[in-house]
């Protein structure tokens, strides 16, 4: 007789996260919230771009914003001063990542009763939080211009999984060597259905234009 | 740098395989990863020893890791090849209608059990 005996499994590791998400997103649906997984490196300008995207939709959608970050509360700090807006810091306790059983247990820590929009800001990395899906509507993601026009290429799948492409730090393009046209063909050879929208969170230039965006999909959410 | 994650799922599910089979010690998991997961088996190994350890049901359980050659399919010739050496774009007829047909796989392949 075997010392051992094999149980086969044959089971994706990310199946039961699958279903977690495909859940969260059926139950946030019943209470007509939207919710947007929004990603990117560290220090490209997440929260700036969130709190001018928030002032620009703050009288049209009722929004909460979920902070994910490995340490400290900074960010839920200066998101809840800079729009007044309902604001929770999530410490992932290590981890590169959200998933959707951790957005779920953050969501529980907010008030949904009155929320159409509920922004998660994942913890700044372009590998891990990709490989989750988090039980979000959309996703959506920020490059900024020091980051370089090639990212695209480098990490595909961050890339792929994205409804939206803002690409911020417009100001400083005169400064770098990247290249707006061939960045949005980059994109668009990993995900052709990706929209790219070019801002400045610094000056508010096209911000609108992504707020637009985001009015647009939570809209259509809400009515389906 | 996910792997500790993963780990937390591997874990989920081989508890709740040998739950399902009403074992109490696992002493192996065989798992296929695909050479552009984006796993890294070491990190994998290592977060695998720290996490299991603290489980009574997987004490020294081994974490074996079963490597899957990452293959990719051009569209446009049919050709198929390897997806390290030459990424998106077929060495053969240089189309970019390419997509991978494996190598991106996590998962658990079987648990080993001692026989009693």
């Amino acid at each position: 007789m075997d010392k051992v005996r094999v149980i086969e499994i044959k089971k994706s590791v990310f199946a039961e996260n699958e279903k977690d998400a495909d859940e969260l997103r059926k139950d946030l649906k019943d209470r007509g919230v939207f919710l947007l997984n929004l990603m990117s490196s560290p220090g490209s300008g997440k929260t700036t771009t969130l709190i001018r995207t928030i002032n620009l939709l703050k009288d049209k959608l009722r929004i909460a914003v979920m902070e994910a970050d490995i340490d400290s509360d900074v960010d839920a700090i200066k998101i809840k001063e800079a729009t007044g807006i309902q604001s929770i810091q999530l410490h992932t306790g290590g981890m590169c990542h959200l998933d959707a059983e951790m957005t779920r247990q953050g969501l529980e820590g907010l008030d949904l009763t009155d929320v159409d929009l509920v922004v998660l800001e994942n913890v700044g990395n372009l590998v891990c939080p990709a490989e989750f899906d988090t039980g979000s509507v959309c996703n959506a993601m920020i490059l900024s211009v020091p980051e370089g026009d090639d990212k695209p290429l480098k990490y595909p799948l961050m890339f792929s999984v994205c409804d939206v492409v803002v690409i911020n730090k417009t100001d400083v393009l005169p400064y770098f060597d990247f290249d707006l046209d061939k960045c949005q063909e980059y994109i668009h050879m990993r995900n052709p259905k990706a929209r790219v929208i070019p801002v400045c969170a610094k000056t508010g230039e096209g911000i609108d234009a992504f707020a637009g965006w985001l009015l647009e999909e939570v809209n259509i959410w809400k009515q389906e | 740098m996910h792997e500790l994650g993963i780990v937390f799922y591997i874990i989920r599910d081989v508890k709740e395989a040998a739950e399902a089979n009403q074992v109490e010690h696992v002493s192996g998991v065989v798992m296929n990863i695909g050479e552009v997961s984006t796993i890294v088996p070491e990190y994998l190994t290592d977060c695998w020893r720290w996490a299991a350890d603290k489980e009574p049901m997987l004490k020294g359980c081994e974490l074996k890791i079963n490597l899957i050659p990452a293959v990719t399919r051009c569209e446009d010739c049919g050709n198929e090849y390897e997806t390290v050496s030459y990424g998106k774009t077929c060495p053969r007829c240089h189309g970019v209608n390419t997509f991978l047909l494996r190598g991106n796989e996590v998962e658990i392949k079987e648990i080993e059990v001692p026989n009693i």
